[in-house]
């Protein structure tokens, strides 16, 4: 069965006709909306998008016609904040765009020019079944680490789906550090440097910004602008729950922002404050430890009790040393308390948009990625068995409708050695 | 600051090396020599004081059972008293006044046992004055033990215990050094002092590194070594010194005669080069592990396991002729040059070679889920045609880390006469949903998770935000 699913996986890469409809028939399909999976139902998507899913959906005439009983269809899971497409690994100096710490610029920095899809991490993770990441740029010399992008994961040349979707920014303990030593300069530089970016606003010719010493240049006050206008949102990363008050409160001075928060791992014990202000999260789903001073109270159950008081939620691929697919263990894991007393975690369809639609949400792309409903990106992955247990695996894996391979350098490692002792030739020899 | 400490260090051990030189080359046996054995130093100077805490006679019975030596029983029973396993088996009667325990639809297992760990000397808070783990101020610190770095009160002790279902733990120091010093083995049970948290009778291990690390500290410092090969060299002639000292403190143990210069960082290479100590040595990439392998041989030590052996499935032949283990991540890959070729079929390729192979985890979060981190090593080596029974796999969470730690003849297993380590899962262990429900050390119920008081707050997290709170 798998093996005729790859086949005809590998057939319509060798279709050129992208006008294909496809029909996934008889599976369990998980929507990514916070729905609970629907049994037996169909999957219909034509040119990059999907066209309906559901228990009453035919698979239209002319269709290529995928029967999937016994495996189950999930939206392509969204990572986010991550690094992956910026560097080959972290601990590679010279091939790291993650963060500039010699550069004059700041806010100004827009992560889409460094995107490497060929990367062989991009297919590593593709094959985890990670179709979309929320790539965001580390901090160099300011608070402000500069503009991410969301990118796809697909096996083309076209990675970057929104640059500058985002500016990211660092207000905590990390934002301290950033900013000289304290949280206070942290702030004193944040507010001053929306307001250097009002004075260019209003008189561009006389705004510095061009000195060595000039706090933010001109390209950074056009990026801020951004940001103080609502035009993009400011993603903020703080834990601490003293923090996330302070941040929910920058609204009173700048009322356009659209603030996410991001780490938050104390957010569960300011979630109505979060819910009432309607900023979205994007946090860590497993970090339980006090591992700094501003996480003193972290727990598993952060963002179930976030969840429960309201607030749109998402989780972080954020330290997965193991890949950003992990991501979907994690939301498992979170399924996995709510049969702990005293834990909250997520029922199993909130599991899955949290590593889908919720992230997704975050930045107001809900409505092209993140989920199977009508009209969103063909973003699709068939799994053999339940998206968020362990043992599961794609079988077959679609961005915006193409089909993707299914082999990585990974696979070919393994392949290789499959008997670590060589044959006839050396193993550099030995290759697919 | 530290750079000062570590001339001063290193001026120190060159002093100590150059005494010793002159004992080799003046040493010699006096004619009238006597006969009278050399007084020996201490092998065990700050000795183990853990004590099992009280447990009641338990049955768990209707119940799946990973034995821990690759056997399973459905529908089986278990059951321990005073602190040991007494019987595993289909049907077992419960003894009077025994606590029945009804297993349907849950696992028991052997605690895990996370050969890598550095809770302790890399707690959280992981702030500065916190920070113990590498003394970075010399690649060669042989003389650092991990147990004077081991801070008692890690939250993370509880998390490992409570999630992690984690009876047993190795603490190493960093991987900075080459030599990074002594390991210490501990009981995962709080204690006020690291030694009422040490294993009964483990072995001591001894930390090396290869690779990146030590070139890249002290390469950084204008030091050797700055390469992989001044890291070999660096190793050899420091084994070369130990073969010395530990001649020369042989004789004196045997023949007696002026005790020489004690050393140490070199006692714990002499308790190596004995068998007394095991290496556990930090290494990557499949040729720097063959090439310790001959190093190994050239000064005549064994290497009990290779840590972070992310290749290690390129030269699984070769670790099996070795007899030397290797202790995996699931799937690390990507976050440096010699973690590239990390692949999650790795277990699985090692297994099927028929070398000792393992999970650790490095990490205080990882610790908390090394039976997930084994599932998703068996996934991978199902999908490359590998299949494992699950109950075979759980030899790398307990059986094979307790074998490289030495202590396989008392805990590892659900065995008779075995210490009772075990936990009971609310479902599979290989299962994304399931979790500890109950964990004994020593019989001892450390963990419940439908009893809010048997679980462990440390003195950090009491008084805090959050304390008690399920975590």
């Amino acid at each position: 069965m798998i093996r005729a699913l790859l086949l005809s996986a590998a057939a319509l890469i060798a279709a050129p006709a992208l006008a294909q409809t496809v029909a996934i028939t008889g599976a369990t399909v998980a929507l990514g909306d916070g729905s609970a999976p629907i049994q037996n139902a169909t999957l219909v998507f034509r040119d990059g998008r999907i066209i309906a899913a559901g228990s009453g959906v035919a698979a239209p005439a002319g269709a290529e016609v995928i029967d999937a009983h016994g495996k189950w269809v999930s939206p392509g899971l969204v990572a986010g904040f991550t690094g992956l497409g910026l560097h080959d690994a972290n601990g590679i100096e010279e091939s790291n765009d993650g963060s500039a710490k010699g550069s004059p610029f700041a806010a100004a920095i827009d992560v889409s020019t460094a995107i490497n899809p060929t990367g062989v991490k991009i297919a590593n993770e593709r094959l985890g079944g990670v179709t979309r990441a929320l790539v965001a740029p580390d901090t160099g010399n300011s608070i402000f680490a500069g503009q991410g992008a969301v990118i796809d994961l697909g096996d083309d040349a076209d990675p970057v789906m929104r640059a500058r979707a985002f500016q990211y920014v660092e207000l905590g303990e990390h934002g301290a550090r950033d900013a000289g030593g304290s949280r206070p300069a942290a702030y004193a530089l944040f507010r001053d440097a929306l307001t250097q970016a009002q004075d260019y606003r209003r008189n561009p010719a006389t705004f510095g910004g061009r000195d060595r010493g000039a706090l933010i240049k001109r390209s950074d006050a056009e990026a801020l602008l951004k940001v103080i206008d609502g035009q993009v949102p400011l993603v903020v990363h703080v834990d601490r729950a003293s923090d996330i008050r302070n941040v929910l409160g920058l609204t009173r001075d700048y009322p356009k922002l659209r603030l996410v928060l991001t780490g938050a791992s104390e957010g569960w014990r300011v979630a109505r404050e979060i819910a009432a202000a309607k900023v979205p999260v994007i946090a860590a789903a497993l970090a339980d430890l006090p591992e700094s001073f501003e996480a003193v109270a972290a727990t598993e159950s952060n963002v179930g009790r976030m969840r429960a008081a309201g607030v749109q939620v998402g989780l972080s691929a954020d330290g997965a040393s193991g890949g950003e697919h992990n991501i979907r263990q994690y939301a498992g894991n979170l399924v996995a308390i709510t049969r702990i007393p005293g834990a909250t975690g997520l029922d199993w369809g909130q599991a899955l948009a949290s590593i889908t639609s919720g992230p997704a949400a975050a930045l107001g792309l809900d409505g092209e990625i993140g989920s199977l409903r009508p009209g969103r990106r063909a973003d699709v992955i068939l799994w053999d068995g339940d998206p968020l247990e362990i043992e599961s695996q794609p079988v077959a894996i679609w961005i915006d409708g193409k089909p993707q391979p299914m082999h990585s350098r990974q696979t070919e490692l393994r392949d290789r050695y499959l008997t670590p002792t060589e044959g006839a030739l050396p193993k550099a020899y030995d290759r697919r | 600051m530290g750079h000062v400490r570590g001339l001063r260090l290193l001026a120190g051990a060159a002093v100590a090396l150059s005494l010793v030189a002159c004992g080799g080359a003046n040493g010699e046996r006096p004619k009238t020599a006597s006969s009278t054995p050399g007084k020996a130093y201490s092998r065990d100077p700050y000795p183990s004081t853990y004590h099992r805490y009280p447990g009641v006679p338990t049955l768990v019975r209707n119940v799946t059972v990973f034995d821990g030596e690759g056997g399973r029983i459905d529908n089986g029973s278990v059951l321990f008293a005073d602190g040991k396993i007494v019987a595993i088996g289909q049907t077992l009667d419960a003894p009077a006044g025994a606590s029945v325990v009804d297993g349907q639809g849950k696992w028991i297992t052997p605690g895990v046992i996370d050969i890598h760990s550095h809770l302790g000397d890399y707690p959280s808070p992981g702030i500065r004055a916190l920070s113990d783990g590498n003394e970075a101020t010399a690649p060669v610190t042989a003389d650092v033990w991990a147990e004077h770095s081991v801070w008692p009160q890690d939250p993370g002790f509880g998390r490992a215990l409570a999630n992690g279902g984690v009876t047993a733990l190795q603490i190493l120091p960093g991987s900075a050094n080459l030599f990074g010093g002594r390991s210490v083995v501990l009981k995962n049970v709080y204690a006020r002092t690291t030694q009422a948290m040490k294993f009964p009778g483990a072995p001591y291990g001894l930390k090396m590194a290869c690779g990146e690390n030590p070139k890249r500290v002290y390469g950084s410092k204008g030091r050797e070594p700055s390469t992989r090969m001044g890291n070999i060299a660096v190793d050899r002639a420091t084994w070369a010194k130990a073969q010395t000292y530990k001649r020369k403190w042989d004789k004196y143990e045997r023949d007696g005669g002026d005790q020489p210069e004690r050393d140490i960082a070199m006692d714990t290479l002499r308790g190596v080069l004995a068998g007394e100590i095991r290496v556990q040595n930090h290494c990557y990439r499949a040729d720097e592990m063959a090439t310790v392998l001959d190093m190994a041989k050239e000064f005549g030590y064994h290497v009990t396991a290779f840590h972070h052996a992310v290749e290690a499935y390129k030269i699984a032949d070769l670790l099996k002729a070795n007899d030397t283990c290797a202790a995996v991540w699931a799937d690390w890959y990507g976050f440096k040059m010699e973690s590239y070729d990390g692949i999650g079929a790795n277990l699985a390729l090692l297994e099927k070679a028929g070398a000792c192979a393992m999970i650790h985890s490095d990490d205080a979060n990882g610790i908390q889920r090394l039976n997930q981190e084994v599932a998703k090593a068996l996934s991978a080596g199902r999908r490359a045609g590998i299949d494992i029974p699950d109950a075979v796999a759980w030899k790398w969470l307990s059986l094979n880390p307790a074998r490289a730690l030495g202590i396989d003849n008392q805990t590892g297993s659900l065995k008779p006469g075995k210490m009772a380590d075990v936990v009971l899962w609310n479902g599979n262990p290989f299962s994304v949903y399931t979790r500890p429900e109950k964990v004994w050390v020593d019989g001892a119920l450390l963990y419940d998770a439908n009893d809010p008081k048997r679980r462990p707050v440390s003195d950090f997290e009491l008084g805090q935000p959050g304390s008690g709170d399920v975590k």
